[in-house]
């Protein structure tokens, strides 16, 4: 089967991804600093700086679950098992044998099981438990009443605090995964251009060449 | 709570006067502050501090009020005494009289209507000079009345109101003790221009900050000794000290704040307002009210991202807690301590006093003196923070309490737990005072008197103590001690400018201005610790977890190689 350079990650993708990260690790630092582990921009500044990239960020949120969902993206994070154990096993045995990654993206996943699960479990269960915490410490003042709700506010704090320490754990496991391919700067390219080595079908590539040229590099460039 | 250490200062202050020349510190206090005593409280002449209120234009003066009170024929005198001017105002304001007697400016009484206690200054006691009852005749001074000597001085009889020390604009008039005192004390009020009762009678206008200054800035003996958020530097303040009476700004009065009808305002910190009441300065709506809620209503910042969640701490904050970052500013300093043991040391017979502190404005404020002992002073001070629901218990002269303990004069009440409390800044003012150590209650001191047994002028505690005691038929062990008190006094005043708001980190942090207070969770300094522990191993363990498979990796491609 030919392995071609397609685009997987359109220009929003890659706008959302750097963007998300630059806000992430902005929210991070704010937000740890709010927590009380340093001081570095001083606490009202940081919690100005938290909220509004914060409120930045749950917006690419919306347009970007709304281009996902447009768009059938959504499809490439159904979870499935299929390949999962293999890449597991690779990662925590393999690896050091020199073994090559047993996925290969195809044009309908562009992640591998694992990884897509990774994500998944982001977007549905570690960013919403940001955004709904975030957003209800921001509106306080709509649902706020001292005592009587102060319980709220210590358990916004906690899945907040948690959620953030997850997504550290996440940025961490992430940025070193960058380094496990052939090359780190083949890995980061893709988020880059946007274009990278994908296994077609006959079929497949027929029809990029034929209905999506831009989409799909000439053979020159492929490798 | 702790009681500070008690430095034997009394030991300096001997030292500075025997033999205090020897080094600096000590000398500076020797010969210009050493003064034999004369008088009993910090009395200074305040009228040059006292501006009087601003000329207006004939169009101001017109719009303001509809009577000009120096054309009445009823003001024209000639008056020979204050209740001669009073039954002069009473019979135009015939029902003014009927209004003030029941004023606490008047009665010196409160019954709490919360702990049911009686209150007021013709019961309490203090940890300043203790208590007022049976000292009529120095601290009716401060009564807004004629001639209160003792017990016999009767309430109903409105023509000795005093109507000219609220309302009177020159700035020529003044009060003085009500009885001589002792002969040390005689001299402090002499040598004042005698009043011009119709120029007086004839300037009354509204209260000005001047009217209210003139006892309220000098509670506690002198100069902002006893609030620390009023002091002489209210007469004209600059903004920083206070943005609302700020002369060259909004120029408020205390009344501006302090509204009420009927001669009762509202404010007293007996029973205070702390919820979050929104504006009530509509039309119609009621004038009794002296919260900052009641203009700025429950969400006063600006609305955006920082002032939004400025918004969302009314529910648990006093608007005090952040604007008044510090109090006794501009200057004055106000008492922190005082030492009652120390009183009573005589030089060549004689009491007498120290100037050992110099505050902002360059005055000397005493340090010693021998009719009331040790006090120290402080400047720009951080307030200590306490939950507060408006309501203070009192220690009265009836209380029973723990002499292990330390007393507190005034208790705040009020919890995390309670939806009514603030978080509400205080002057805490710490005291070691007489107190009936058979009884194990507070006592009332005879201070002032021109007989043997008054303190001040004779310096024996066991008379004072005896007599204060028998002249309000209490009950006295005979026996005295001297026990820690605490007195706190809730900030109220020098509101500073926006600008000049505590920062958030204040209290946002580890050891920060809220200290350990409970009943919040307050981000910058809680953190469950459960969950950070987890969090930060997570996060390490993750580190160390890549960086071992990194190796790992490494060591395995160069074994292949190889």
């Amino acid at each position: 089967m030919p392995v071609r350079k397609i685009m997987v990650f359109y220009r929003f993708e890659r706008f959302w991804h750097w963007t998300q990260m630059l806000s992430i690790v902005t929210l991070l630092i704010t937000g740890f600093e709010i927590h009380g582990f340093y001081s570095l921009f001083g606490f009202d500044d940081a919690v100005q700086i938290h909220t509004w990239t914060a409120l930045l960020l749950i917006t690419l949120w919306i347009f970007a679950t709304f281009w996902l969902l447009a768009t059938d993206a959504w499809k490439h994070y159904i979870p499935t098992t299929k390949g999962l154990f293999k890449v597991a096993r690779f990662y925590a045995y393999g690896i050091f044998l020199g073994e090559h990654h047993p996925y290969k993206k195809t044009y309908r996943r562009k992640h591998n099981p694992l990884q897509a699960l990774a994500y998944l479990a982001l977007k549905i269960g570690i960013f919403p438990a940001l955004w709904m915490s975030g957003i209800g410490y921001l509106t306080y003042g709509f649902w706020g009443n001292g005592v009587a709700t102060e319980k709220w506010l210590v358990l916004i704090a906690l899945v907040h605090t948690a959620a953030a320490f997850a997504i550290a754990v996440f940025i961490i496991a992430h940025v070193y995964l960058l380094t496990t391919g052939h090359s780190t700067i083949e890995h980061i390219k893709p988020m880059i251009t946007g274009f990278d080595d994908v296994e077609l079908t006959e079929e497949e590539e027929a029809f990029l060449l034929a209905d999506e040229p831009l989409q799909i590099k000439k053979t020159t460039d492929s490798t | 709570m702790s009681i500070e250490k008690k430095p034997m200062r009394h030991v300096h202050v001997l030292a500075s006067i025997f033999c205090g020349l020897a080094f600096f510190p000590l000398a500076a206090l020797s010969s210009a502050d050493y003064k034999t005593e004369r008088g009993i409280s910090e009395y200074k002449d305040i009228t040059e501090k006292q501006v009087s209120r601003k000329k207006l234009s004939p169009a101001q003066e017109l719009k303001r009020s509809t009577t000009n009170h120096a054309d009445l024929e009823e003001l024209q005198g000639p008056f020979n005494s204050g209740p001669e001017v009073t039954r002069a105002c009473l019979d135009c304001h015939n029902k003014a009289g009927n209004q003030f007697v029941k004023n606490k400016h008047w009665t010196w009484s409160y019954t709490h209507p919360t702990t049911g206690q009686q209150l007021g200054k013709s019961v309490l006691i203090n940890n300043f000079c203790t208590n007022a009852r049976g000292n009529e005749g120095m601290c009716a001074q401060c009564h807004a009345g004629y001639g209160w000597k003792d017990d016999s001085y009767d309430l109903g009889n409105q023509e000795n109101i005093d109507c000219l020390v609220c309302h009177e604009t020159t700035g020529t008039y003044y009060k003085t003790p009500t009885t001589q005192g002792n002969k040390a004390c005689s001299v402090m009020f002499e040598g004042k221009p005698p009043i011009d009762w119709v120029e007086v009678a004839q300037s009354v206008a509204m209260p000005s900050r001047k009217n209210c200054g003139t006892c309220h800035f000098y509670g506690g003996g002198g100069d902002n000794v006893k609030h620390g958020d009023l002091s002489s530097v209210l007469f004209q303040p600059p903004r920083e000290v206070d943005v609302h009476m700020d002369a060259e700004g909004l120029d408020f009065s205390c009344t501006t704040c302090h509204v009420g009808e009927g001669h009762e305002w509202e404010g007293s910190r007996y029973l205070m307002q702390v919820g979050t009441e929104a504006e009530d300065h509509k039309p119609g709506m009621p004038r009794e009210t002296a919260s900052c809620t009641s203009c700025h209503g429950d969400s006063p910042h600006e609305t955006s991202v920082l002032g939004l969640k400025l918004n969302d701490h009314v529910d648990r904050v006093a608007c005090e807690s952040c604007h008044i970052p510090e109090y006794a500013r501009g200057g004055v300093a106000t008492k922190t301590d005082w030492d009652w043991r120390t009183a009573g040391k005589l030089k060549n017979g004689e009491g007498f006093k120290l100037e050992g502190y110099t505050q902002g404005d360059g005055t000397h404020r005493h340090t010693y003196k021998s009719i009331k002992g040790d006090f120290k002073y402080g400047e720009n001070l951080v307030p200590e923070y306490h939950w507060f629901n408006g309501v203070m218990s009192y220690t009265t002269i009836d209380t029973v309490f723990d002499p292990s303990q330390p007393v507190l004069i005034n208790a705040m009440n009020g919890s995390g737990g309670d939806p009514d409390s603030r978080i509400w800044p205080f002057k805490p003012m710490h005291t070691v005072q007489p107190y009936d150590k058979g009884n194990n209650t507070l006592v009332y001191m005879h201070l002032w008197g021109e007989d043997a047994d008054s303190y001040w002028g004779n310096y024996d505690f066991g008379n004072a103590i005896r007599v204060g005691m028998e002249k309000n038929n209490i009950p006295y062990s005979g026996e005295y001690g001297f026990i820690d008190t605490w007195s706190y006094w809730p900030l109220n005043h020098m509101v500073a400018p926006k600008e000049n708001a505590l920062a958030c980190q204040e209290c946002h942090k580890k050891d920060g201005r809220l200290g350990e207070l409970q009943g919040i969770y307050l981000p910058g300094r809680d953190a469950n610790r459960w969950l950070d522990l987890i969090g930060v191993l997570a996060v390490l363990g993750t580190l160390f977890g890549v960086l071992g498979h990194g190796t790992i990796r490494m060591v395995s491609a160069a074994r292949r190689n190889n």
